[in-house]
Protein backbone atom coordinates (compact mmCIF):
# COMPACT_ATOMS: atom_id res chain seq x y z
CA UNK A 1 0.00 0.00 0.00
CA UNK A 2 1.31 3.51 -0.91
CA UNK A 3 0.99 5.10 2.71
CA UNK A 4 -0.60 2.81 5.59
CA UNK A 5 -0.09 2.77 9.06
CA UNK A 6 2.49 0.26 9.09
CA UNK A 7 4.99 3.13 7.33
CA UNK A 8 3.68 5.73 9.04
CA UNK A 9 1.70 6.69 6.50
CA UNK A 10 4.59 7.71 4.46
CA UNK A 11 5.32 7.36 0.37
CA UNK A 12 8.94 6.03 -0.09
CA UNK A 13 9.96 4.68 -3.10
CA UNK A 14 13.43 2.77 -3.72
CA UNK A 15 15.48 2.59 -0.76
CA UNK A 16 19.35 1.23 -0.85
CA UNK A 17 21.19 -0.32 2.65
CA UNK A 18 23.70 2.31 4.22
CA UNK A 19 27.19 0.09 4.28
CA UNK A 20 30.23 1.29 4.93
CA UNK A 21 31.96 1.20 1.65
CA UNK A 22 29.87 3.34 0.81
CA UNK A 23 30.22 6.33 3.09
CA UNK A 24 32.65 8.65 1.32
CA UNK A 25 30.56 8.56 -1.92
CA UNK A 26 27.59 9.59 -0.52
CA UNK A 27 29.05 11.71 2.24
CA UNK A 28 31.22 13.57 -1.04
CA UNK A 29 29.08 12.82 -4.10
CA UNK A 30 25.49 13.25 -2.18
CA UNK A 31 24.17 11.36 -4.82
CA UNK A 32 20.04 11.89 -5.21
CA UNK A 33 18.20 8.60 -3.28
CA UNK A 34 15.01 8.30 -1.94
CA UNK A 35 15.87 6.75 1.68
CA UNK A 36 18.38 4.67 2.95
CA UNK A 37 17.64 1.84 5.44
CA UNK A 38 20.26 1.46 8.53
CA UNK A 39 20.70 -1.37 10.68
CA UNK A 40 19.86 -0.27 13.87
CA UNK A 41 22.39 -2.07 15.95
CA UNK A 42 25.71 -0.60 14.36
CA UNK A 43 24.21 2.72 15.68
CA UNK A 44 23.29 1.45 19.05
CA UNK A 45 26.42 2.87 20.59
CA UNK A 46 27.16 6.05 23.00
CA UNK A 47 29.62 7.63 20.72
CA UNK A 48 32.17 7.96 18.31
CA UNK A 49 32.22 7.62 14.79
CA UNK A 50 29.46 5.65 14.03
CA UNK A 51 26.90 8.47 15.25
CA UNK A 52 28.82 10.74 13.49
CA UNK A 53 28.55 9.68 10.02
CA UNK A 54 24.59 8.88 10.75
CA UNK A 55 24.64 12.84 12.01
CA UNK A 56 25.89 13.36 8.57
CA UNK A 57 23.85 11.14 6.45
CA UNK A 58 20.41 12.52 8.48
CA UNK A 59 21.34 15.85 7.65
CA UNK A 60 20.77 14.88 3.64
CA UNK A 61 18.65 11.94 3.80
CA UNK A 62 15.94 9.95 4.93
CA UNK A 63 16.45 6.96 7.02
CA UNK A 64 14.98 3.84 8.00
CA UNK A 65 15.97 1.95 10.59
CA UNK A 66 16.10 -2.04 10.21
CA UNK A 67 16.99 -4.49 13.20
CA UNK A 68 18.74 -7.35 13.43
CA UNK A 69 18.59 -8.21 17.15
CA UNK A 70 15.18 -7.80 18.51
CA UNK A 71 14.23 -11.56 18.43
CA UNK A 72 10.47 -11.38 19.05
CA UNK A 73 10.46 -14.78 18.75
CA UNK A 74 12.55 -15.82 21.48
CA UNK A 75 10.95 -17.28 24.19
CA UNK A 76 12.77 -14.80 26.38
CA UNK A 77 11.05 -11.79 27.47
CA UNK A 78 12.55 -8.46 25.56
CA UNK A 79 15.36 -6.78 26.47
CA UNK A 80 14.66 -3.26 27.87
CA UNK A 81 17.88 -2.11 27.83
CA UNK A 82 18.26 -3.01 24.09
CA UNK A 83 14.64 -1.24 23.85
CA UNK A 84 15.90 2.05 25.67
CA UNK A 85 18.91 1.97 23.58
CA UNK A 86 16.55 1.42 20.47
CA UNK A 87 14.57 3.98 21.30
CA UNK A 88 17.40 6.33 21.55
CA UNK A 89 18.39 5.70 17.99
CA UNK A 90 15.16 6.21 17.26
CA UNK A 91 14.73 10.02 18.53
CA UNK A 92 17.74 10.58 16.50
CA UNK A 93 16.95 9.14 13.09
CA UNK A 94 12.92 10.27 13.43
CA UNK A 95 12.24 6.85 11.35
CA UNK A 96 8.87 6.57 10.04
CA UNK A 97 8.74 2.77 10.78
CA UNK A 98 11.17 0.03 11.89
CA UNK A 99 11.40 -3.37 11.16
CA UNK A 100 13.00 -6.57 12.49
CA UNK A 101 12.59 -10.29 11.75
CA UNK A 102 9.95 -13.10 12.42
CA UNK A 103 12.87 -15.27 14.08
CA UNK A 104 14.49 -16.08 17.12
CA UNK A 105 18.27 -16.24 18.07
CA UNK A 106 18.53 -16.26 22.20
CA UNK A 107 17.69 -18.29 24.63
CA UNK A 108 18.63 -17.51 28.85
CA UNK A 109 20.35 -14.54 27.54
CA UNK A 110 22.92 -16.70 25.06
CA UNK A 111 22.78 -15.18 21.66
CA UNK A 112 23.72 -17.08 18.32
CA UNK A 113 23.62 -13.57 16.74
CA UNK A 114 21.72 -15.55 14.03
CA UNK A 115 18.01 -15.09 12.80
CA UNK A 116 16.52 -18.87 13.18
CA UNK A 117 13.06 -19.99 12.03
CA UNK A 118 10.93 -20.86 14.47
CA UNK A 119 8.27 -23.66 14.93
CA UNK A 120 4.95 -22.35 13.12
CA UNK A 121 2.17 -23.47 16.24
CA UNK A 122 -0.56 -21.09 17.88
CA UNK A 123 1.04 -20.91 20.81
CA UNK A 124 4.18 -19.29 19.45
CA UNK A 125 2.58 -17.22 17.35
CA UNK A 126 0.55 -15.05 20.11
CA UNK A 127 3.87 -14.85 22.76
CA UNK A 128 5.63 -13.49 19.46
CA UNK A 129 2.50 -11.11 18.46
CA UNK A 130 2.71 -9.78 22.59
CA UNK A 131 6.38 -9.18 22.07
CA UNK A 132 5.65 -7.17 19.45
CA UNK A 133 2.87 -4.89 21.03
CA UNK A 134 5.32 -4.46 23.78
CA UNK A 135 8.28 -3.41 21.44
CA UNK A 136 5.37 -1.09 19.37
CA UNK A 137 4.38 0.92 22.61
CA UNK A 138 7.57 0.95 23.65
CA UNK A 139 9.04 2.51 21.14
CA UNK A 140 5.98 4.33 19.75
CA UNK A 141 6.59 3.97 16.48
CA UNK A 142 5.11 1.05 13.66
CA UNK A 143 7.11 -2.25 13.51
CA UNK A 144 6.95 -4.45 10.53
CA UNK A 145 8.13 -7.75 11.22
CA UNK A 146 10.27 -9.42 8.21
CA UNK A 147 10.02 -13.05 7.10
CA UNK A 148 13.70 -14.43 7.20
CA UNK A 149 15.07 -17.02 4.69
CA UNK A 150 15.05 -20.43 6.16
CA UNK A 151 17.35 -23.90 5.50
CA UNK A 152 15.06 -25.88 8.57
CA UNK A 153 11.70 -26.85 9.42
CA UNK A 154 10.01 -28.07 12.51
CA UNK A 155 8.17 -31.24 13.22
CA UNK A 156 6.04 -29.38 15.84
CA UNK A 157 4.87 -27.01 13.43
CA UNK A 158 1.24 -27.08 12.78
CA UNK A 159 0.84 -24.48 10.13
CA UNK A 160 2.40 -22.97 7.34
CA UNK A 161 5.00 -20.11 7.28
CA UNK A 162 2.62 -17.38 5.79
CA UNK A 163 -0.28 -18.67 8.37
CA UNK A 164 1.84 -17.90 10.53
CA UNK A 165 3.31 -14.79 9.28
CA UNK A 166 -0.46 -13.48 9.19
CA UNK A 167 -1.54 -14.88 12.62
CA UNK A 168 1.37 -12.93 14.24
CA UNK A 169 0.90 -9.84 12.49
CA UNK A 170 -2.67 -9.57 13.17
CA UNK A 171 -2.28 -10.33 16.75
CA UNK A 172 -0.28 -7.94 16.98
CA UNK A 173 -1.77 -5.20 14.73
CA UNK A 174 1.90 -4.42 13.04
CA UNK A 175 3.47 -4.40 10.06
CA UNK A 176 4.83 -6.80 7.59
CA UNK A 177 8.34 -6.14 5.79
CA UNK A 178 7.38 -8.70 2.92
CA UNK A 179 11.23 -9.85 2.03
CA UNK A 180 10.40 -11.35 -1.86
CA UNK A 181 14.01 -12.86 -1.93
CA UNK A 182 13.34 -14.95 1.75
CA UNK A 183 10.02 -15.90 0.17
CA UNK A 184 12.05 -17.33 -2.66
CA UNK A 185 15.12 -18.62 -0.90
CA UNK A 186 12.50 -20.55 1.55
CA UNK A 187 10.33 -21.90 -1.23
CA UNK A 188 13.04 -23.79 -3.02
CA UNK A 189 14.18 -24.92 0.43
CA UNK A 190 11.36 -26.05 1.75
CA UNK A 191 9.23 -26.58 -1.75
CA UNK A 192 6.44 -24.47 -1.77
CA UNK A 193 5.08 -21.78 -4.39
CA UNK A 194 6.05 -18.86 -3.44
CA UNK A 195 3.23 -17.02 -4.87
CA UNK A 196 1.02 -19.16 -2.59
CA UNK A 197 3.08 -17.10 -0.08
CA UNK A 198 2.59 -13.98 -1.76
CA UNK A 199 -1.15 -14.39 -2.25
CA UNK A 200 -2.32 -15.12 1.36
CA UNK A 201 -0.61 -12.55 3.51
CA UNK A 202 -2.42 -9.80 4.90
CA UNK A 203 -1.68 -7.29 1.69
CA UNK A 204 -2.73 -4.27 3.39
CA UNK A 205 -0.69 -4.67 6.40
CA UNK A 206 2.55 -4.90 3.79
CA UNK A 207 4.86 -1.82 4.84
CA UNK A 208 8.02 -2.35 3.05
CA UNK A 209 9.52 -5.00 1.04
CA UNK A 210 13.17 -6.07 0.55
CA UNK A 211 14.77 -7.47 -2.98
CA UNK A 212 18.01 -9.30 -2.83
CA UNK A 213 19.85 -11.97 -4.07
CA UNK A 214 21.35 -15.02 -3.09
CA UNK A 215 23.72 -17.79 -3.83
CA UNK A 216 22.22 -21.56 -4.94
CA UNK A 217 24.10 -24.30 -3.52
CA UNK A 218 24.52 -27.99 -4.44
CA UNK A 219 21.26 -28.86 -2.55
CA UNK A 220 20.10 -25.38 -0.80
CA UNK A 221 19.89 -21.93 -1.79
CA UNK A 222 21.90 -19.94 0.87
CA UNK A 223 20.61 -15.96 1.47
CA UNK A 224 23.87 -14.60 0.64
CA UNK A 225 22.86 -11.01 -0.23
CA UNK A 226 25.90 -10.47 -2.72
CA UNK A 227 24.76 -10.51 -5.92
CA UNK A 228 21.57 -9.27 -8.24
CA UNK A 229 18.34 -10.09 -7.82
CA UNK A 230 17.59 -12.82 -10.21
CA UNK A 231 14.08 -13.28 -12.71
CA UNK A 232 12.41 -15.48 -10.34
CA UNK A 233 12.41 -12.94 -7.51
CA UNK A 234 11.88 -10.01 -9.69
CA UNK A 235 8.16 -12.13 -10.82
CA UNK A 236 7.31 -12.72 -7.36
CA UNK A 237 8.18 -8.96 -6.41
CA UNK A 238 5.74 -7.78 -9.28
CA UNK A 239 3.36 -10.19 -8.13
CA UNK A 240 3.84 -8.62 -4.56
CA UNK A 241 3.24 -5.34 -6.07
CA UNK A 242 0.24 -6.24 -7.76
CA UNK A 243 -1.30 -7.00 -4.99
CA UNK A 244 -0.12 -4.99 -1.95
CA UNK A 245 0.32 -1.39 -4.30
CA UNK A 246 3.78 0.28 -4.50
CA UNK A 247 5.21 -0.40 -1.61
CA UNK A 248 8.68 1.25 0.05
CA UNK A 249 11.29 -1.06 -1.27
CA UNK A 250 15.01 -1.74 -0.29
CA UNK A 251 17.73 -3.72 -2.06
CA UNK A 252 19.73 -5.45 0.41
CA UNK A 253 23.43 -6.46 -0.67
CA UNK A 254 25.84 -7.04 1.99
CA UNK A 255 28.38 -8.78 0.51
CA UNK A 256 30.84 -8.49 -1.81
CA UNK A 257 29.26 -4.86 -2.04
CA UNK A 258 29.93 -3.37 -5.77
CA UNK A 259 29.71 0.48 -6.32
CA UNK A 260 27.61 2.67 -4.52
CA UNK A 261 26.16 3.35 -8.59
CA UNK A 262 25.79 -0.30 -9.27
CA UNK A 263 23.87 -1.27 -6.24
CA UNK A 264 21.79 1.77 -6.87
CA UNK A 265 21.23 1.11 -10.12
CA UNK A 266 19.74 -2.61 -9.17
CA UNK A 267 17.72 -1.22 -6.89
CA UNK A 268 15.95 1.38 -9.11
CA UNK A 269 15.16 -1.53 -11.03
CA UNK A 270 12.04 -2.10 -9.04
CA UNK A 271 10.19 0.90 -10.25
CA UNK A 272 10.08 -0.75 -13.65
CA UNK A 273 7.35 -3.25 -11.97
CA UNK A 274 6.00 -0.20 -9.87
CA UNK A 275 5.53 1.75 -13.12
CA UNK A 276 3.59 -1.40 -14.86
CA UNK A 277 1.64 -1.30 -11.22
CA UNK A 278 0.36 2.36 -11.91
CA UNK A 279 -0.18 1.42 -15.56
CA UNK A 280 -2.81 -1.35 -14.99
CA UNK A 281 -4.24 0.58 -11.72
CA UNK A 282 -5.05 3.37 -14.24
CA UNK B 1 20.40 -35.35 26.12
CA UNK B 2 17.24 -35.21 26.91
CA UNK B 3 15.08 -34.93 23.28
CA UNK B 4 12.92 -31.32 22.23
CA UNK B 5 9.26 -31.79 23.48
CA UNK B 6 7.25 -33.26 20.48
CA UNK B 7 4.45 -30.36 20.61
CA UNK B 8 4.59 -26.75 21.50
CA UNK B 9 1.68 -25.42 23.32
CA UNK B 10 3.60 -23.80 26.28
CA UNK B 11 5.78 -20.80 26.58
CA UNK B 12 8.18 -23.45 29.12
CA UNK B 13 7.59 -26.28 25.64
CA UNK B 14 8.83 -23.42 23.68
CA UNK B 15 11.80 -22.58 25.77
CA UNK B 16 12.80 -25.96 26.19
CA UNK B 17 12.64 -26.11 22.55
CA UNK B 18 14.92 -23.52 21.88
CA UNK B 19 17.37 -24.79 24.54
CA UNK B 20 17.58 -27.59 22.70
CA UNK B 21 18.53 -26.45 19.36
CA UNK B 22 20.80 -24.56 20.60
CA UNK B 23 22.57 -27.40 22.66
CA UNK B 24 23.24 -28.48 19.15
CA UNK B 25 24.22 -24.98 17.66
CA UNK B 26 26.78 -23.79 20.47
CA UNK B 27 29.05 -27.22 20.31
CA UNK B 28 31.91 -26.67 18.30
CA UNK B 29 32.49 -27.93 14.71
CA UNK B 30 34.19 -30.43 13.74
CA UNK B 31 38.01 -30.02 12.54
CA UNK B 32 36.24 -30.39 8.81
CA UNK B 33 33.77 -27.93 10.25
CA UNK B 34 31.03 -30.17 10.28
CA UNK B 35 28.94 -30.52 13.20
CA UNK B 36 29.44 -33.33 15.59
CA UNK B 37 28.01 -36.49 14.95
CA UNK B 38 27.79 -38.00 18.81
CA UNK B 39 27.39 -35.94 22.36
CA UNK B 40 29.64 -36.80 25.06
CA UNK B 41 28.00 -39.87 26.34
CA UNK B 42 28.29 -41.37 22.53
CA UNK B 43 24.74 -40.66 21.88
CA UNK B 44 23.70 -39.67 18.38
CA UNK B 45 23.21 -36.14 17.64
CA UNK B 46 21.22 -37.09 14.25
CA UNK B 47 18.81 -38.96 16.13
CA UNK B 48 18.57 -36.39 18.99
CA UNK B 49 18.23 -33.86 15.91
CA UNK B 50 15.53 -35.75 14.16
CA UNK B 51 13.58 -35.30 16.98
CA UNK B 52 12.41 -31.76 15.92
CA UNK B 53 14.40 -31.00 12.34
CA UNK B 54 12.36 -32.21 9.33
CA UNK B 55 14.28 -33.66 6.79
CA UNK B 56 13.57 -32.79 3.12
CA UNK B 57 14.06 -34.45 -0.20
CA UNK B 58 17.86 -33.35 -0.66
CA UNK B 59 19.07 -32.79 3.33
CA UNK B 60 18.53 -34.75 6.26
CA UNK B 61 17.52 -33.46 9.58
CA UNK B 62 21.20 -33.51 10.56
CA UNK B 63 22.66 -31.66 7.41
CA UNK B 64 19.76 -29.22 7.60
CA UNK B 65 20.36 -28.01 11.35
CA UNK B 66 24.09 -28.46 10.37
CA UNK B 67 23.81 -24.94 8.08
CA UNK B 68 23.01 -23.21 11.59
CA UNK B 69 25.94 -24.74 13.53
CA UNK B 70 28.23 -23.71 11.00
CA UNK B 71 26.74 -19.76 10.84
CA UNK B 72 26.86 -19.81 14.20
CA UNK B 73 30.46 -20.84 14.67
CA UNK B 74 31.66 -19.12 11.36
CA UNK B 75 30.25 -15.92 12.51
CA UNK B 76 31.58 -16.00 15.90
CA UNK B 77 34.96 -16.97 14.95
CA UNK B 78 35.13 -13.51 12.34
CA UNK B 79 33.91 -11.67 14.55
CA UNK B 80 36.98 -12.68 17.47
CA UNK B 81 39.66 -12.27 13.98
CA UNK B 82 37.97 -9.13 13.71
CA UNK B 83 38.86 -7.97 17.04
CA UNK B 84 41.92 -9.45 17.88
CA UNK B 85 44.06 -9.17 14.87
CA UNK B 86 47.11 -8.32 16.45
CA UNK B 87 46.82 -11.54 19.07
CA UNK B 88 46.33 -13.62 15.67
CA UNK B 89 49.34 -12.40 14.77
CA UNK B 90 51.05 -13.13 17.63
CA UNK B 91 49.82 -16.62 18.34
CA UNK B 92 49.63 -17.33 14.88
CA UNK B 93 45.96 -18.52 13.06
CA UNK B 94 46.11 -22.35 14.15
CA UNK B 95 46.79 -21.62 17.92
CA UNK B 96 44.34 -18.16 17.80
CA UNK B 97 41.41 -20.58 16.18
CA UNK B 98 41.70 -22.99 18.93
CA UNK B 99 41.55 -20.06 22.05
CA UNK B 100 38.59 -18.79 19.95
CA UNK B 101 37.23 -21.96 20.04
CA UNK B 102 37.90 -22.57 23.78
CA UNK B 103 36.33 -19.31 24.70
CA UNK B 104 33.65 -19.11 22.65
CA UNK B 105 32.57 -23.03 24.36
CA UNK B 106 32.91 -21.34 27.73
CA UNK B 107 31.74 -18.01 26.82
CA UNK B 108 28.72 -17.96 24.53
CA UNK B 109 27.98 -14.32 23.55
CA UNK B 110 25.63 -13.16 26.50
CA UNK B 111 24.85 -9.74 24.71
CA UNK B 112 22.86 -8.37 21.86
CA UNK B 113 26.08 -7.15 19.81
CA UNK B 114 28.77 -8.72 18.70
CA UNK B 115 30.63 -5.97 19.91
CA UNK B 116 31.32 -7.19 23.10
CA UNK B 117 31.83 -11.24 22.07
CA UNK B 118 35.32 -10.34 23.64
CA UNK B 119 34.82 -8.65 26.34
CA UNK B 120 35.76 -11.84 28.66
CA UNK B 121 38.62 -13.00 26.62
CA UNK B 122 41.54 -11.28 28.83
CA UNK B 123 40.65 -13.40 32.17
CA UNK B 124 39.64 -16.39 29.88
CA UNK B 125 43.42 -16.07 28.51
CA UNK B 126 44.87 -15.50 32.15
CA UNK B 127 42.67 -18.37 33.62
CA UNK B 128 43.99 -20.48 30.45
CA UNK B 129 47.20 -20.24 30.18
CA UNK B 130 47.74 -23.40 28.88
CA UNK B 131 45.86 -21.99 25.43
CA UNK B 132 48.46 -19.23 24.92
CA UNK B 133 51.92 -20.41 25.95
CA UNK B 134 54.67 -19.70 25.95
CA UNK B 135 53.50 -16.47 24.83
CA UNK B 136 50.51 -16.03 27.62
CA UNK B 137 51.74 -12.72 29.36
CA UNK B 138 52.47 -11.07 25.55
CA UNK B 139 48.87 -12.50 24.75
CA UNK B 140 47.69 -10.77 27.85
CA UNK B 141 48.77 -7.35 27.12
CA UNK B 142 47.80 -7.32 23.53
CA UNK B 143 44.24 -8.72 24.34
CA UNK B 144 43.87 -5.66 26.73
CA UNK B 145 45.14 -3.35 24.26
CA UNK B 146 42.80 -3.95 21.53
CA UNK B 147 39.72 -4.78 23.87
CA UNK B 148 40.72 -1.21 24.92
CA UNK B 149 40.93 -0.42 21.25
CA UNK B 150 36.67 -1.72 20.95
CA UNK B 151 36.11 0.87 23.77
CA UNK B 152 37.51 3.45 22.14
CA UNK B 153 35.72 3.03 19.04
CA UNK B 154 32.08 3.70 20.25
CA UNK B 155 32.05 4.17 24.32
CA UNK B 156 30.22 7.45 25.35
CA UNK B 157 32.33 10.87 25.33
CA UNK B 158 30.81 13.19 28.08
CA UNK B 159 31.17 17.05 27.64
CA UNK B 160 34.86 17.65 27.99
CA UNK B 161 36.45 19.93 30.51
CA UNK B 162 38.33 22.39 29.10
CA UNK B 163 41.87 24.00 30.50
CA UNK B 164 40.40 27.15 31.13
CA UNK B 165 37.40 25.42 33.21
CA UNK B 166 40.33 23.87 36.04
CA UNK B 167 42.47 27.06 36.64
CA UNK B 168 42.36 28.66 39.29
CA UNK B 169 40.26 25.42 41.44
CA UNK B 170 41.47 24.37 44.78
CA UNK B 171 44.08 21.11 43.89
CA UNK B 172 42.85 19.81 47.27
CA UNK B 173 39.51 19.39 46.91
CA UNK B 174 39.27 19.20 42.85
CA UNK B 175 37.85 16.04 41.41
CA UNK B 176 38.25 15.16 37.92
CA UNK B 177 36.73 12.51 35.89
CA UNK B 178 38.47 10.25 32.25
CA UNK B 179 36.41 9.96 30.05
CA UNK B 180 34.12 6.13 29.74
CA UNK B 181 35.77 5.83 25.82
CA UNK B 182 39.92 6.06 27.74
CA UNK B 183 41.55 2.76 29.01
CA UNK B 184 44.88 3.16 31.09
CA UNK B 185 47.18 -0.20 30.39
CA UNK B 186 49.83 -0.93 32.62
CA UNK B 187 51.62 -3.67 29.93
CA UNK B 188 54.78 -5.75 29.67
CA UNK B 189 55.68 -5.59 26.69
CA UNK B 190 55.26 -3.34 24.11
CA UNK B 191 52.71 -4.20 21.99
CA UNK B 192 51.92 -0.67 20.85
CA UNK B 193 55.00 -0.68 18.60
CA UNK B 194 53.87 -4.51 17.28
CA UNK B 195 50.76 -2.89 16.32
CA UNK B 196 52.37 -0.57 14.34
CA UNK B 197 54.45 -2.75 12.75
CA UNK B 198 52.30 -4.96 11.67
CA UNK B 199 49.75 -2.11 10.27
CA UNK B 200 53.14 -0.83 8.23
CA UNK B 201 53.87 -4.31 6.88
CA UNK B 202 50.37 -5.80 6.80
CA UNK B 203 48.30 -2.41 6.25
CA UNK B 204 45.25 -4.83 7.94
CA UNK B 205 45.68 -3.56 11.55
CA UNK B 206 42.04 -1.78 12.17
CA UNK B 207 40.85 0.85 14.75
CA UNK B 208 37.78 -0.21 14.89
CA UNK B 209 35.33 -2.84 16.95
CA UNK B 210 33.66 -5.47 14.82
CA UNK B 211 29.51 -4.79 14.10
CA UNK B 212 30.71 -1.18 13.55
CA UNK B 213 31.79 0.98 10.90
CA UNK B 214 35.74 0.62 9.76
CA UNK B 215 36.50 -1.83 7.03
CA UNK B 216 36.55 -5.37 7.80
CA UNK B 217 40.33 -6.61 8.51
CA UNK B 218 42.00 -10.00 7.33
CA UNK B 219 43.24 -12.25 9.83
CA UNK B 220 46.87 -11.07 9.88
CA UNK B 221 49.36 -13.59 9.64
CA UNK B 222 52.35 -12.14 10.00
CA UNK B 223 55.61 -13.93 10.60
CA UNK B 224 57.34 -10.69 9.60
CA UNK B 225 57.17 -9.15 12.62
CA UNK B 226 59.15 -9.72 15.55
CA UNK B 227 57.11 -10.33 18.87
CA UNK B 228 56.70 -7.32 20.97
CA UNK B 229 59.93 -6.19 23.28
CA UNK B 230 59.67 -7.49 27.36
CA UNK B 231 59.93 -3.70 28.47
CA UNK B 232 56.96 -2.14 30.77
CA UNK B 233 54.90 0.65 29.41
CA UNK B 234 51.80 2.69 30.92
CA UNK B 235 49.64 3.50 27.70
CA UNK B 236 46.39 5.23 27.27
CA UNK B 237 44.25 4.12 24.63
CA UNK B 238 41.45 6.86 23.76
CA UNK B 239 39.83 8.36 20.95
CA UNK B 240 40.36 12.44 19.50
CA UNK B 241 38.54 13.83 16.71
CA UNK B 242 36.52 9.80 16.49
CA UNK B 243 39.92 8.56 15.50
CA UNK B 244 41.53 5.65 18.08
CA UNK B 245 44.57 6.39 19.36
CA UNK B 246 47.37 4.99 22.09
CA UNK B 247 50.21 7.02 23.64
CA UNK B 248 52.36 6.31 26.06
CA UNK B 249 53.34 8.17 29.17
CA UNK B 250 55.82 8.35 31.96
CA UNK B 251 54.61 6.50 35.15
CA UNK B 252 53.94 9.12 36.94
CA UNK B 253 51.34 10.47 34.54
CA UNK B 254 49.94 7.14 33.86
CA UNK B 255 49.31 6.59 38.25
CA UNK B 256 48.05 10.13 38.49
CA UNK B 257 45.60 9.81 35.90
CA UNK B 258 44.16 6.39 37.66
CA UNK B 259 43.89 8.18 40.96
CA UNK B 260 41.88 10.69 39.56
CA UNK B 261 39.71 8.21 38.15
CA UNK B 262 39.72 6.53 41.36
CA UNK B 263 38.42 9.66 42.42
CA UNK B 264 41.13 10.73 44.40
CA UNK B 265 41.26 14.74 44.54
CA UNK B 266 43.96 16.56 42.13
CA UNK B 267 46.45 17.40 44.60
CA UNK B 268 46.23 13.60 45.92
CA UNK B 269 46.29 12.40 43.15
CA UNK B 270 49.75 14.22 42.50
CA UNK B 271 51.38 12.92 46.01
CA UNK B 272 50.27 9.59 45.00
CA UNK B 273 52.00 9.20 41.36
CA UNK B 274 55.08 11.57 42.77
CA UNK B 275 55.33 9.01 46.41
CA UNK B 276 58.32 6.90 44.32
CA UNK B 277 59.68 9.61 42.39
CA UNK B 278 63.12 11.18 41.50
CA UNK B 279 62.84 14.18 43.73
CA UNK B 280 65.70 15.81 41.15
CA UNK B 281 62.63 16.17 38.64
CA UNK B 282 60.63 19.86 37.62
CA UNK B 283 57.31 17.79 38.69
CA UNK B 284 55.60 21.22 38.79
CA UNK B 285 56.63 22.09 35.27
CA UNK B 286 55.93 18.67 34.08
CA UNK B 287 52.39 18.24 35.26
CA UNK B 288 51.39 21.37 34.04
CA UNK B 289 52.56 20.47 30.74
CA UNK B 290 50.64 17.15 30.71
CA UNK B 291 47.61 18.93 32.13
CA UNK B 292 47.65 21.16 29.72
CA UNK B 293 47.87 18.43 27.20
CA UNK B 294 45.23 16.01 28.82
CA UNK B 295 42.89 18.54 28.95
CA UNK B 296 43.12 19.45 24.87
CA UNK B 297 43.04 16.22 24.02
CA UNK B 298 39.44 16.45 26.03
CA UNK B 299 40.22 13.24 28.22
CA UNK B 300 38.77 15.46 31.89
CA UNK B 301 35.32 15.53 32.22
CA UNK B 302 33.24 15.80 35.57
CA UNK B 303 33.70 12.59 37.70
CA UNK B 304 31.03 10.24 37.63
CA UNK B 305 29.29 9.17 40.45
CA UNK B 306 26.46 6.41 41.48
CA UNK B 307 23.77 8.71 41.13
CA UNK B 308 25.70 11.22 38.44
CA UNK B 309 25.50 14.10 40.70
CA UNK B 310 29.15 14.95 40.16
CA UNK B 311 30.64 18.10 40.55
CA UNK B 312 33.97 19.87 40.07
CA UNK B 313 34.20 20.50 43.83
CA UNK B 314 32.52 19.06 46.54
Amino acid sequence: MPANPHNGQTEYGIGIGLRVPHYRHILDKKPVVDWFEIISENFMVDGGRPLEVLDSILEQYRVVQHGVSMYFGSADPLDRDHLKKLKRLVKRTNTPWLSDHLCWGSVDGRFTHDLLPMPYTMSVAKHTASKIRQAQDFLEVPICVENVSSYAEFHQSDMSEWEFLSEVAERADCGILLDVNNIYVSSQNHSFDPLDYVRQVPHHRVGQMHIAGHSKLEKYILDTHDSRVIDPVWAIYAEAIKLCGPTATLLEWDASIPSFDEVHDEALKANRFIQDHAKVAV
Amino acid sequence: MPKSPSSIRSLADYKEFQRRMCSVLFRPLTTTDEMQHQWSDGTSVSEFVESFVKPNDRLTSFERLEIYNRQYWFRALDSMSEDFPGLCALLGQKKFHALSVAYLTEHQSASWTLRNLGSRLPQFIEDNPQLTKPKTAMAQDMTRFEWAQILAFDEARLAPLEGDGLLGSDAAIMRLGLQPYLSLLELHYEVDEFALALKKNEQSMRSGASNALNEASKPVASKRVKAPNKRKIWLVVHRFHNSVYYKRLEREGFLMLGALRDGLSVAAAVEHALADANAEEDWASKIKMWFENWASLGWFCRPQTRNSKSKLTP
